[in-house]
C-alpha cells in the first residue's frame, strides 16, 4: 500500500513487455546474423572487442557477437523445451497424487528422492545414461527440475481442496477425478505459467553448466557453455573477452526472464507479489 | 513429549534409509541403461587386441550377463561391506580415490557453505533492518543478479582478473605445481583457497540472504516487537535481541536445504579452478565412463544431501509447530 495499485500493475506490465521484447530481439538478431559470423576467418584471429566487432573474435577468427547470439537462441530453445517438459511432469505427478492418501505419499516419496541428490550430479548421471547430446540435456534438465515446482503445486492443491466450493461439490457426490479436473486443475494452470518462467532461468543456467563440463550439447554447436569452456583455455593467454561477453549476455537474458516472471506473477496474483 | 520426538526422529531415519535405497536402485538402473560399454571402457586402446569371445569372458567374470536385480544386489552387498569397486580412470580402488579427495573437497565446500550462511544471514539482517531504504534495495538487487549469474563464469572472470591480469592469486590447483600435497604450507593452502572459496561463497549467499530478509521482516511486524518498541527499545536492541533469535532458525533451515546446490556449484568451481576434489573426479568419471566411481560419488552425495534435507525438514517442525499437527 506504498503506491497505488494501478501504478504497480502498469509498471509490472511494462517491465514484462520490455523483457519480452529483449528476448524476441535476441532470437531475431541471431536469425538476421545468419551463418556469416560462425564461419572461421583466419585473417582476423583473436581481435579484442572494438566498434566493428563488439565482442571480439576467437582463436579461429569467428565473430563472438554472432556466436553469442546463436548461443542464446540455442539456450532459449533448450530452456523452453526443458522448462515446459518439467512443468508438465510436475503437474502430472501432483494431479496423480491428488487421487488419494497412498498416491500422495508415493508422490511425496518420489519428489524427496529426486531432491536428495545435487542437481548437477543428477544431470551428469542422466546425460551419461542417455549418451549426451541436445535431447539428453533437455530430458536431464526437465527430469531434475520438476520436484521443487511440484512442492509448490502440491501446497496449492491442498489449499484449493479445502475451499468451500470443492466441499460443496463433494457434497453433491462428485467423484475425486471430477473435482480434480473441473475444480482443481483450472486453479493450477495459472501457476504453471509462473512456474515455467521461474524454472526457465534455472534450466538454462544448468544447461550452460552441464555443457561447460562437457556433458551437454555437441562441441560443434555454438552454445554458451561450449564457448565458455573454449574460453577457459585462453584465459591464461589474457583473452578475457571470450569469457566476459557470452556469460554477460546469458546473465542479461536470465535477468530478463526473471523480470518477465515477476511482472506476470504480479499481474496474476497481486497479493502474492507483495511478499 | 520426549518419546514423541524420538518416534519422529526414528521415522525420519527410516524414511531416509528407504530414500537412499530407492535412489541407489534408480542410479544403478540409470547407469546400466547407458550406452557406454563397461568392457570397452575398461579395455581402452587395448580393444584392438581383444576378440569378442574374450570380451564375453570378461563380461561373465564381472557378472554382466546376469539379470539386473542380481547385479544390483551384488553391488549393494559390496557397497555395504565397504568394497566400492575399481576406478578405471585413476587405476586404483574407488575408496582410495574418494579417500584422497574428500578432504580437499570438504574444505572448499564446507567453508563456502559456512561463509555463505554467515554472510547471507548478515546481509539479510541489514536489508531487513533498513527495509525499503537504499541499502535494502542494493542488497536485493545484488542478490537477484547473483542468483542469475552462472557461478563458473564468475569464477572464470575472477581468474582472468586476479590471477592473469593482476597476478595476486595462483591460477590453479590446491597447492603450487610440482609440490607434493603433504609439503604445501598452511599459507600456500590459504592462498590457493581464496579464489575458489570466494566464488563458491558468492554462489550460496543470495538465497540465504533473501530468505532471512523475508523472515526477519515478518518477525519485525509481530506484536511483541511493537510492544518492545513501545517500551523504548532501540532498533539495534530489537534486531539483536528479538530479530536474530527468531530469524536464525529459519535461516539455518534454508542453509541445510541448500547443501545440494552448493555441491553442484562445487563441481563447477572445482572444474574452473582445477581444484583436485571430488567434483573433478565426477567429471572425469562421467567423461571416461567410469561407472564404479560415478556410482560411489552419486551415493556419497545422496547420503550427504538427503541427511541435510532431513535436518532441514525436522528444523521446519521445530520452527513451526503447526506442521506437526498436519501429518
Amino acid at each position: 500500500m506504498k503506491k497505488t495499485s494501478v501504478n504497480g500493475r502498469i509498471r509490472a506490465l511494462l517491465s514484462a513487455l520490455f523483457a519480452l521484447s529483449v528476448i524476441i530481439l535476441i532470437s531475431v538478431s541471431a536469425w538476421y546474423a545468419g551463418e556469416t559470423g560462425i564461419r572461421a576467418d583466419f585473417a582476423s584471429r583473436n581481435i579484442p572487442p572494438s566498434l566493428s566487432q563488439w565482442f571480439g573474435t576467437d582463436q579461429m577468427g569467428r565473430d563472438m557477437f554472432a556466436r553469442t547470439m546463436h548461443g542464446l537462441t540455442l539456450s532459449l530453445r533448450v530452456g523452453v523445451l526443458a522448462a515446459g517438459l518439467s512443468v508438465i511432469i510436475a503437474l502430472t505427478v501432483v494431479l496423480l497424487s491428488g487421487f488419494g492418501k497412498l498416491a500422495d505419499s508415493i508422490g511425496g516419496f518420489v519428489t524427496d528422492a529426486m531432491l536428495s541428490m545435487p542437481h548437477l550430479v543428477l544431470l551428469i548421471l542422466i546425460s551419461f545414461a542417455l549418451g549426451g547430446g541436445t535431447g539428453a540435456v533437455i530430458i536431464a534438465v526437465a527430469v531434475s527440475h520438476w520436484p521443487r515446482f511440484a512442492r509448490i503445486l502440491r501446497a496449492e492443491l491442498i489449499q484449493v481442496r479445502a475451499a468451500p466450493w470443492v466441499e460443496a461439490s463433494r457434497g453433491f457426490g462428485k467423484s475425486r477425478s471430477f473435482i480434480l479436473i473441473n475444480h482443481i486443475l483450472p486453479h493450477l494452470l495459472p501457476q504453471m505459467l509462473v512456474g515455467f518462467l521461474l524454472m526457465f532461468p534455472h534450466a538454462i543456467l544448468h544447461e550452460a553448466g552441464l555443457t561447460f563440463l562437457g556433458f551437454g550439447l555437441e562441441p560443434s554447436r555454438p552454445a554458451i557453455g561450449i564457448m565458455l569452456s573454449e574460453a577457459m583455455k585462453s584465459i591464461m593467454a589474457g583473452r578475457w573477452w571470450l569469457a566476459l561477453f557470452p556469460g554477460m549476455s546469458l546473465l542479461m537474458m536470465v535477468l530478463c526472464f526473471d523480470l518477465l516472471a515477476s511482472g506476470i506473477r504480479r499481474l496474476i496474483s497481486p497479493r502474492e507479489a507483495q511478499t | 513429549m520426549k518419546s514423541q520426538t524420538l518416534f519422529l526422529v526414528a521415522r525420519r531415519l527410516l524414511r531416509l534409509c528407504a530414500l537412499i535405497v530407492a535412489v541407489a536402485f534408480a542410479v544403478f538402473v540409470l547407469l546400466k541403461a547407458s550406452p557406454f560399454d563397461p568392457v570397452n571402457a575398461y579395455l581402452g586402446p587395448a580393444i584392438a587386441h581383444v576378440g569378442p569371445e574374450q570380451k564375453m569372458q570378461i563380461a561373465s567374470i564381472w557378472g554382466l550377463d546376469r539379470p539386473l536385480y542380481e547385479q544390483f544386489l551384488r553391488w549393494a552387498g559390496n557397497l555395504l561391506t565397504g568394497n566400492l569397486g575399481y576406478s578405471i580412470t585413476y587405476n586404483t580402488a574407488v575408496s582410495e580415490v574418494i579417500g584422497s579427495r574428500i578432504a580437499t573437497s570438504l574444505i572448499l565446500t564446507g567453508l563456502a557453505w559456512l561463509c555463505s550462511g554467515i554472510l547471507g544471514f548478515g546481509l539479510g539482517l541489514i536489508a531487513a533492518a533498513w527495509e525499503g531504504h537504499a541499502i535494502d534495495r542494493i542488497i536485493r538487487l545484488y542478490c537477484y543478479i547473483l542468483a542469475a549469474t552462472p557461478t563458473f563464469w564468475l569464477g572464470m572472470l575472477m581468474l582472468a582478473l586476479f590471477s592473469v591480469r593482476l597476478g595476486w592469486t595462483p591460477i590453479c590447483c590446491a597447492g603450487p605445481i610440482g609440490v607434493p600435497a603433504d609439503d604445501v604450507s598452511f599459507l600456500q593452502r590459504i592462498h590457493h583457497l581464496i579464489l575458489p572459496l570466494t566464488a563458491l561463497t558468492l554462489f550460496g549467499v543470495a538465497q540465504i540472504a533473501l530468505h532471512s530478509r523475508a523472515k526477519l521482516i515478518e518477525v519485525l511486524q509481530s506484536d511483541f516487537i511493537i510492544l518492545a518498541r513501545a517500551q523504548g527499545a532501540t532498533r539495534a536492541d530489537i534486531i539483536l535481541r528479538h530479530g536474530v533469535r527468531n530469524a536464525a532458525l529459519p535461516a539455518l533451515t534454508v542453509l541445510f536445504a541448500t547443501i545440494g546446490e552448493i555441491f553442484g556449484g562445487a563441481i563447477l568451481a572445482e572444474q574452473v579452478f582445477a581444484w583436485p576434489g571430488l567434483g573433478r573426479a565426477t567429471v572425469e568419471a562421467g567423461i571416461r565412463g567410469d561407472v564404479a566411481l560415478l556410482l560411489a560419488i552419486a551415493m556419497l552425495t545422496t547420503l550427504i544431501v538427503s541427511t541435510g534435507n532431513m535436518i532441514a525438514d525436522m528444523l521446519y517442525r521445530v520452527v513451526d509447530p503447526r506442521l506437526k499437527e498436519r501429518r
